[in-house]
């Protein structure tokens, strides 16, 4: 194994070029960093200048995806044992504005994430005090693997759909509504559909699987889209036969 | 400058500073209410937790019970009025969550499902496999999203707090997108910051754990309390520093030195069965089992590895399916940071920073001494975890005490008239300060990661799990040294748009007042009691310290420390018995 690493890190400072450039660091190699150590080795001990996110470093948080050689990718869950002694090029996730350097801006995706209703939506709420609403574990076992998005963004970076529209809901705010219309305890499924098929996307979703394959947390986006263009259709369907409604 | 307002403020978008604005827009729907946070509320450090939060909810269960569990757990130093409303309110707020949403493991009749944990005589940590943090986290942040009422200015770093006529009214604070100073002013602030775990080197916590609260408080004038408790959490991966949940060992695990011997059983804390034991063994409280790790360390007991000394963690016996069911992050985190399967080996572990027991002093409401200031979470100190808080207890913590604090600051902030006027020329000084010290500063050697380092090597040698007078000593004065150096930093990077440097050079600012107040609390403890072991002072002292430490800021830097009495109701001191 080589002792150092070129890694190239894409820059981008507003204030001072209109157009992104890349930058090359040779940094130590180690075998337990991940990509993540080395920007911050750049960060600490190079250049104090270079912009990116980061909290956890346990791939929990969802603040620290990037583009490592191409692929969207947690930086604090890629090793760089996994390139060396191939050189490493670090880049924003594509498909969102670059505010700086490796930092993008999500507001889109925090507007989207609001749109789907992620709360639990019933008719009568039972005060606290009554006691839990039961669940049993294969009901809790239908919506969990939805409920492991970190918000991490890879999957709206991977997707081809987002990249081309941008006003597709996108795959991990659909995987979130169908985490709550799988849910037991919600009412709200209706509701939700209106909103997702208001929205153009989900159909255009041409089920490419590119969202699952990047999910580093195994949420699967593209199954979820998946059931809900199913739930749509046959609703959709229902409807023209019983206009009066399906619930 | 931009100046916007609303009526109140809550800095911090993890569990506790999220329960607290859902608690005002509840309580005062009428009142606008903003969360400031430097990162996405998502993001916030409550996502990590890992094993689960305590509330008594089964019929062979107590409110006593957990009552007494954390009194002694916390070795007498916790305030029995607070602790017994929160074992209260406990199982109420939990229940809210599950209503909210919250994915909670259940029953096999649909009921909700409860583990073991540590310190704890009965079964009642509610846990969402070993996901609990981030299933909390982001079902508050999404239940968050229905209130209108809610607004948020999302990575804003606030870097001053706006006192006027003896109240605090707001913040200044960084939009991080545009390195645009604002205010904001409040008629009431609620700090819910977290901890402060990065001024250690090897820590549980993420890097935006640095005490900004704490110190903003501190500076402000709010004294923090309780500054000498830090919490080593007996089971961290060697160089990450990340956590293995208690879980693993409420489960079933196995501590293990490098005979394969269960070595716990050699410090009161019991005999080995096969089967986990309440209050015993793997299950005694943190404090004792990070500090039977250095007393096998010493006996030269341990592994050695690149990265230090370190024992083993065995959950083999378990076997698989209940590990992928009750501890499937255990496993991937093993997988993807050391390279081994837990199903098949033994997990290297050793003690890590964890968890600050201390922080900004507060009422049983949240309120600190400073009108309009308020509290909640980790960055407070109510006081419920004492000497040595028990796990599961803090995610628990967050909802009663920032349900408890939203409520009352809402009441307060009902009641006021408006922000004062001075406070603009406050915020263009702190503007001012911010270009002036920061990003116009010419000259200056001094580089943020080695400053860092050395206040980092410095907290490790003298408020680790064993301290000492002489070498508290020589830390306050190190550190004295380090802030003056402070002043001669220099940053490579001085630009406005999402400058993270900048935000660097001021968390380290405050980890420096913070670390501060954590050496000179521990140097004028001279007892031993709960997380603070002094070799000089072996032993606990009820005569001069069954009292809480209050750490104010003086004049010339170094903070004085004051005492207040412990609240004692139904469990007067006694001693700490585990493993019988
Ligand atoms: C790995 C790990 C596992 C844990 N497991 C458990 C467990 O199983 N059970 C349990 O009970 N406890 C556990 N804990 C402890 C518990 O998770 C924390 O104490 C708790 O989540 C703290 O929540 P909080 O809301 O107070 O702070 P945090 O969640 O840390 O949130 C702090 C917020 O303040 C904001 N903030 C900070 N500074 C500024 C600033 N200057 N300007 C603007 N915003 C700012 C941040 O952006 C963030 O939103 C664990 C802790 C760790 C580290
Ligand atoms: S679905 Fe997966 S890839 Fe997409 S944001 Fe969620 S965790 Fe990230
Ligand atoms: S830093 Fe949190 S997911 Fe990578």
């Amino acid at each position: 194994m080589p002792s150092t690493v070129a890694l190239t890190v894409a820059r981008y400072r507003p204030e001072r070029e209109s157009e992104p450039t890349f930058q090359t660091y040779e940094i130590p190699f180690r075998k337990d960093w991940v990509v993540l150590d080395a920007l911050n080795h750049v960060k600490d001990e190079l250049d104090g200048s270079l912009s990116f996110r980061w909290s956890c470093r346990m791939g929990v948080c969802g603040s620290c995806g990037m583009k490592v050689n191409g692929t969207p990718k947690l930086t604090c869950a890629t090793f760089l044992s996994d390139y060396v002694p191939a050189p490493i090029r670090v880049e924003p996730l594509d498909y969102f504005p670059v505010v700086r350097d490796l930092v993008v801006d999500l507001t889109d995706f925090m507007r989207k994430l609001k749109q789907v209703k992620p709360w639990i939506i019933r008719t009568e709420e039972k005060p606290p005090a009554e006691g839990e609403y039961l669940q049993t574990p294969d009901q809790l076992d239908t919506y969990k693997q939805f409920s492991m998005c970190i918000n991490c963004m890879l999957c709206y970076s991977a997707c081809p759909i987002y990249g081309l529209e941008p006003s597709f809901i996108g795959p991990a705010a659909i995987a979130l509504a169908q985490r709550y219309n799988m849910d037991s305890r919600d009412e709200g499924a209706a509701e939700r559909l209106k909103i997702l098929s208001e929205h153009d996307g989900i159909w255009q979703c041409t089920f490419v699987g590119e969202c699952t394959k990047v999910c580093p947390k195994h949420v699967d986006p593209a199954g979820a889209i998946q059931q809900y263009k199913l739930t749509g259709a046959t609703r959709w369907v229902k409807s023209l036969l019983l206009p009066w409604g399906t619930r | 400058m931009d100046l916007s307002s609303c009526d109140v403020l809550v800095v911090g978008g993890g569990g506790a500073g999220l329960r607290a604005a859902i608690a005002v827009a509840e309580t005062h729907p009428r009142l606008r209410v903003a969360v400031i946070s430097k990162v996405y509320p998502m993001r916030s450090h409550t996502v990590s937790a890992e094993g689960g939060a305590a509330a008594v909810i089964k019929a062979e269960d107590s409110l006593d019970e957990h009552a007494y569990d954390t009194i002694s757990g916390g070795d007498w130093l916790c305030d029995q009025d607070a602790v017994e409303a929160f074992v209260r309110e406990a199982p109420e707020e939990m229940l809210r969550l599950e209503h909210w949403g919250c994915p909670w493991n259940r029953e096999r009749d649909g009921h909700i499902a409860v583990r073991p944990f540590g310190g704890m005589k009965v079964e009642r940590t509610w846990f969402a496999a070993d996901k609990t943090g981030f299933h909390l986290l982001h079902t508050l942040f999404q239940t968050t999203l229905k209130y209108d009422a809610i607004q948020r200015y999302d990575e804003f770093f606030v870097t001053k707090l706006l006192v006027g006529e003896g109240r605090c009214q707001g913040v200044v604070a960084i939009e991080l997108s545009t390195g645009q100073v604002r205010a904001i002013t409040a008629n009431a602030v609620i700090l819910c910051t977290g901890g402060c775990g990065k001024i250690f080197p090897f820590t549980t916590n993420a890097s935006i754990k640095n005490g900004d609260g704490m110190a903003l408080a501190y500076r402000a004038g709010a004294p923090l309390k309780d500054m000498e408790f830090v919490q080593y959490h007996p089971t961290g991966l060697p160089f990450t520093g990340i956590l293995i949940t208690e879980a693993a060992r409420s489960e079933g695990g196995w501590l293990l030195n490098k005979d394969g011997y269960r070595y716990l059983q050699d410090y009161e804390l019991g005999t080995p069965t096969p089967k986990p034991v309440f209050r015993s063994m793997e299950l005694g409280p943190r404090d004792r089992l990070s500090q039977c790790f250095v007393k096998e360390q010493e006996k030269g007991r341990t592994l050695e590895g690149p990265y230090g000394h370190y024992v083993h963690l065995d959950i083999r016996h378990l076997g698989e399916k209940l590990i992928d069911k009750k501890l499937p992050f255990v496993r991937e985190l093993c997988l993807k940071y050391v390279g081994i399967d837990p199903v098949k080996e033994m997990i290297p572990v050793r003690p890590v920073v964890h968890y600050m027991m201390g922080g900004i002093h507060t009422d049983i409401h949240g309120a600190t001494p400073l009108k309009g200031l308020y509290a909640a979470g980790e960055a407070a100190c109510v006081s419920i975890n004492g000497a040595n808080r028990l796990g599961s207890n803090s995610l628990t913590e967050i909802l009663v005490f920032g349900a408890r604090a939203g409520k009352a600051a809402a009441a307060f902030a009902a009641e006021q008239a408006g922000a004062s006027p001075s406070l603009v020329a406050q915020a263009h000084d702190e503007q001012r300060r911010i270009e002036e010290r920061f990003l116009r500063k010419s000259g200056g050697k001094e580089r943020i990661a080695t400053l860092r380092a050395e206040m980092h090597q410095i907290m490790e040698e003298s408020a680790g799990i064993y301290r000492t007078e002489t070498v508290l000593k020589e830390a306050a004065g190190k550190l004295k040294r380090l802030q003056e150096r402070f002043q001669d930093l220099s940053l490579d990077d001085r630009s406005y748009t999402f400058n993270t440097e900048l935000t660097a050079a001021l968390e380290l600012s405050y980890m420096l007042d913070v670390a501060q107040t954590i050496v000179h609390s521990a140097l004028e403890r001279r007892e031993s009691r709960g997380s603070h072991q002094r070799t000089d002072y072996p032993q606990r002292d009820d005569e001069r310290f069954l009292a809480h430490s209050l750490a104010y800021r003086a004049e010339e830097g170094s903070p004085r420390i004051a005492y207040r009495p412990v609240t004692i109701t139904r469990w007067p001191p006694g001693k700490r018995v585990y493993g019988r």
